[in-house]
C-alpha cells in the first residue's frame, strides 16, 4: 500500500495542528459555529444527533494492520468500544468529545491517517474497488490513482468551497464493485488510445442517489492515465462556476449535469479541458511508476504449496464449505484467494465492530494477509491476500470472534445507514428494520438457497443506505409523524446500474419485514434454475411482487 | 474594513463607487460590473487608474475583451462559502493573463487566506483583529502543498 513520504507526514501533523488551533478559537468565540462548521467538516467532525461525530478517511479503502490496530485504540480510549464502517469506505465514531478530536488526530496521523475531507462541500475522501490490485478480473490497481487523486484533491485551493460534496470512485474491473456510475464521477480503468494498450479511462459524471438519483453517463470513453488530473480539474472547473448554489437539494453536479444537457456539458468540459490538457497537470510518468511501485504485489508463494489442504478442509466440513462458497473470491495469483470478513452477523448492526473484534482482525491480517486490510462500500471488511492453505484456519478464527458470518452478498448481507438512531437527518430508525430482516433467516442454508440478495435501508431520502440501487430496496420516511418504509424493487449499483421503482404505498416496521418476508418468497416460488432475485424480477417484471405484496388489484 | 496587500497592511487608494454616485477625475476607482458597461466609452482615455468589481454570478469571461483597461479586478465572496471567485481568480490570472492588483471582497476570512492566495489574489479586504498577524499565522500553518495552481 502506499506508504507515507516526509512531507505527508508533515501534513498530516500540520494539519492536526492547525485544527487544534481552530477548535481552541472556536472554543474562545473567536469563530462563530458558521465559520467553525466548514472548518470542522474538512476534518470529517459532524455534529449528529446526540454528539459529535469523527469520520475517519480509510483512502480507497485499504488500511494496514497497525492502523486498523489504533482505530481499535481510538474506539476504546474516546469513544464507546466501537467503530462503524460506512459505505464510503470510511469509519466513524460516533460519540467523541470535541475537545478530544486534535488528540484523536493526533494519534491517527502517527499511524499516517487522517479524517481530512471526509465531509463538507469539497472533494471527499476517494473510493476503489475493495478487490483492487488482486482480483483476476482487473486491467490495473485502481488504488494507484486513488492515491494521486487524493493528493491532487486534498486542500485544493479551488475546490474547497464547491456548491456541494463531490464523490470520485475508481474501478479496475468491468464487474464495477465500487459503483463508479452512482458517483458524481466515476473513473473506470480500461486499456486504449492509439495502440489500445495505453492505460486510461473512461469517464463517467452525474451519478449519485439522495432524493434525485441519477446513474451517471459518459463524458468521454478514453482519458490518457497523463491526463488523468487535467480532465477531472476540468470538470470541477465548470461544475464549480456553474453548478447551482441557489438550493443545496439542486447543487450536485448530476443536476448540472441534467439541466445543461449531456452534450453542451461535456463540451464545456471539453473546452476548458484543452486549456488545461498540457500543462502542469500531466501526470509525470515517474510520479505514477513511484506510487505504482507501493501498490506492488507482495512476495506469494507458488500455486501447489499455497493451495494445500485446502480442497480436504472444504469437504469435511460443510459450514466452512458455505463460507468459501460465499465469501471467498477468485485471486490474480493461483493458491491465493480473497476472503471477506462480514461484519453483518444475523440480527446485528451493519458495519459495526467492537475494539476487540478490530484488534483482531488486525492480528489475523498479520497472520494471514500480509498485514492489509480491506474496507468495502458494502460495509465489510476483506483480506486480499490469503493463501488457500489458510483459509480453513483464518475461518476458524473469525469464527471465534463472531466474524465468520457466510452471508456475503446474500439476504443477511444488508447495507444500512445509521438512521434515527444515530442521525440529525433521519426520519427513521434504518438499524432494527435491518436487524430484524437479517433475522428473517437464521438458517444460513436457506440464505444460500435464496441466493444473491442486495438489501439495501435508508432512514431518509438522501439515501445514504444506497436503498435506491437495492435489488429490495427500503427507504424510511416520516409520515404524519409516524415511521413509514417504502419498498423499491430492481436496483442495482454495478455494471448494469438501474434505480429501483417503489412498488406501492409504505408499511410501518413490522409491515415492511413481513413485506420482504413475501417478496422473497414468491421468488421462490416463481424463480427459474439459477435465477437471483434480480435476474427473477427483470424476466417477470414488478407485478408478480406486487400482487404478493398488496393482493391483486 | 482593512487591505492586506502581500500580507501586509496596505493603504487603499482606490475609491469604490457605489449606486449612481459619480466617477471623480483623476482617482483610481472601482466601478462594478454594470456600471462599467453603461460607462466604458464614456471612460475611454480617463487619465486614472480603473478597477471593475464582479459579483459571484459574473465570470470573467465578461471582461476578457477589456481587460488591458483595468488595473484591479475585485472579486466578490458574498459568503465565504461561495467558492466560485477561487476559479475566477485562476482564470484571470492563468488564462487571462492578468496581472494587476486582484482583489477578494466581501465575506474574506483568515481560514481562506491561504486558498485565496494560491489561487491569484494578492489583495484582500479583510475586517476585523489583527489581520497581518492572522495572516502571518494562517500563512504557517500549511507548508506543502499536493497540486499546481498558477502559484
Amino acid at each position: 500500500m502506499y506508504q507515507y513520504r516526509d512531507i505527508d507526514r508533515d501534513f498530516v501533523r500540520q494539519r492536526v495542528e492547525q485544527f487544534r488551533d481552530q477548535v481552541r478559537r472556536r472554543l474562545d468565540g473567536d469563530l462563530s459555529e458558521d465559520e467553525f462548521k466548514p472548518l470542522r467538516l474538512m476534518n470529517g467532525v459532524y455534529l449528529q444527533l446526540h454528539a459529535y461525530m469523527l469520520r475517519v478517511a480509510i483512502p480507497y479503502g485499504t488500511l494496514s494492520s497497525d492502523q486498523m490496530r489504533r482505530l481499535a485504540h481510538i474506539a476504546r480510549r474516546y469513544d464507546k468500544g466501537f467503530g462503524h464502517f460506512t459505505t464510503r469506505q470510511n469509519v466513524q465514531f460516533n460519540w467523541p468529545k470535541l475537545i478530544d478530536i486534535p488528540d484523536i488526530l493526533g494519534e491517527l496521523a502517527d499511524v499516517d491517517m487522517h479524517a481530512i475531507q471526509t465531509s463538507g462541500n469539497c472533494i471527499r475522501n476517494v473510493t476503489a474497488d475493495h478487490f483492487a490490485g488482486v482480483a483476476a478480473d482487473e486491467v490495473d490497481d485502481p488504488r494507484i490513482y486513488g492515491e494521486i487523486i487524493r493528493q491532487w484533491s486534498t486542500l485544493h485551493p479551488e475546490f474547497t468551497f464547491l456548491p456541494r460534496k463531490f464523490k470520485i470512485a475508481v474501478t479496475g474491473s468491468p464487474a464495477d464493485r465500487a459503483a463508479t456510475r452512482f458517483h458524481d464521477i466515476g473513473l473506470i480503468l480500461r486499456k486504449g488510445g492509439e495502440s489500445g494498450d495505453r492505460i486510461g479511462f473512461e469517464v463517467v459524471v452525474g451519478g449519485g442517489q439522495g432524493r434525485t438519483p441519477m446513474v451517471a453517463k459518459t463524458i468521454r470513453d478514453f482519458v490518457p492515465e497523463q491526463d488523468m488530473l487535467s480532465y477531472l480539474e476540468a470538470i470541477l472547473r465548470v461544475y464549480n462556476m456553474l453548478g447551482r448554489r441557489d438550493n443545496k437539494y439542486k447543487a450536485r453536479i448530476k443536476i448540472l449535469l441534467h439541466e445543461t444537457g449531456v452534450e453542451k456539458f461535456t463540451q464545456l468540459v471539453e473546452d476548458e479541458w484543452r486549456h488545461i490538457k498540457d500543462g502542469p497537470l500531466v501526470l509525470p510518468v515517474d510520479t505514477v511508476a513511484a506510487i505504482r511501485a507501493d501498490f506492488a504485489l507482495p512476495p506469494y508463494q507458488d500455486a501447489a504449496a499455497a493451495s494445500d489442504g485446502f480442497e480436504p478442509a472444504r469437504v469435511a466440513n460443510p459450514d466452512f464449505d458455505l463460507w468459501v462458497t460465499r465469501n471467498v473470491h477468485a485471486h490474480k495469483q493461483p493458491g491465493y484467494a480473497i476472503a471477506t470478513v462480514s461484519l453483518k452477523p444475523v440480527g446485528g448492526i451493519p458495519g459495526d465492530a467492537t475494539a476487540e473484534q478490530m484488534d483482531a482482525v488486525a492480528d489475523l491480517a498479520d497472520r494471514f494477509s500480509l498485514g492489509e486490510i480491506r474496507v468495502s462500500h458494502e460495509q465489510n471488511l476483506v483480506f486480499a491476500h490469503v493463501r488457500r492453505a489458510d483459509l480453513f484456519a483464518l475461518w476458524q478464527a473469525l469464527q471465534a470472534i463472531g466474524l465468520a458470518t457466510a452471508n456475503e452478498g446474500l439476504v443477511s448481507d444488508i447495507i444500512a445507514c445509521p438512521g434515527l438512531d444515530y442521525c440529525a437527518l433521519a426520519n427513521a430508525r434504518s438499524i432494527p428494520v435491518s436487524q430484524r430482516i437479517s433475522s428473517l433467516f437464521d438458517d444460513m442454508r436457506k440464505q444460500h438457497d435464496i441466493g444473491e440478495l442486495k438489501i439495501k435501508i435508508s432512514g431518509c431520502i438522501n439515501a445514504c443506505g444506497h436503498h435506491h440501487v437495492g435489488h429490495i430496496g427500503i427507504l424510511g420516511v416520516d409520515r404524519r409523524g409516524t415511521e413509514n418504509y417504502q419498498i423499491t424493487l430492481g436496483g442495482d449499483a454495478g455494471p448494469d446500474a438501474n434505480i429501483g421503482t417503489i412498488i406501492g404505498p409504505g408499511f410501518d416496521d413490522d409491515g415492511v419485514v413481513a413485506a420482504v418476508k413475501t417478496l422473497i418468497h414468491r421468488y421462490l416460488d416463481i424463480r427459474d434454475d439459477g435465477e437471483r432475485f434480480i435476474d427473477t424480477f427483470r424476466r417477470a417484471g414488478v407485478r408478480p411482487f406486487k400482487e404478493a405484496v398488496y393482493g391483486s388489484a | 474594513m482593512a487591505l492586506l496587500r502581500n500580507g501586509r497592511l496596505a493603504d487603499d487608494p482606490w475609491i469604490q463607487i457605489s449606486g449612481e454616485s459619480p466617477v471623480p477625475e483623476g482617482e483610481p476607482v472601482i466601478l462594478d460590473y454594470e456600471r462599467w458597461l453603461e460607462e466604458k466609452d464614456r471612460l475611454d482615455g480617463r487619465n486614472a487608474p480603473l478597477g471593475v468589481r464582479l459579483a459571484s454570478d459574473q465570470p470573467p469571461s465578461l471582461i476578457a475583451d477589456d481587460l488591458a483597461r483595468f488595473s484591479l479586478v475585485a472579486l466578490e465572496f458574498p459568503k465565504f462559502a461561495d467558492g466560485r471567485a477561487y476559479s475566477y481568480a485562476r482564470l484571470l490570472r492563468e488564462r487571462l493573463g492578468f496581472a494587476g492588483e486582484l482583489r477578494a471582497v466581501g465575506n474574506v476570512l483568515r481560514d481562506q487566506f491561504v486558498f485565496m492566495e494560491r489561487c491569484g489574489f494578492d489583495a484582500l479586504e479583510v475586517h476585523g483583529g489583527d489581520p497581518e498577524a492572522a495572516y502571518a499565522a494562517a500563512k504557517g500553518e500549511i507548508t506543502h502543498q499536493y497540486q499546481p495552481t498558477g502559484d
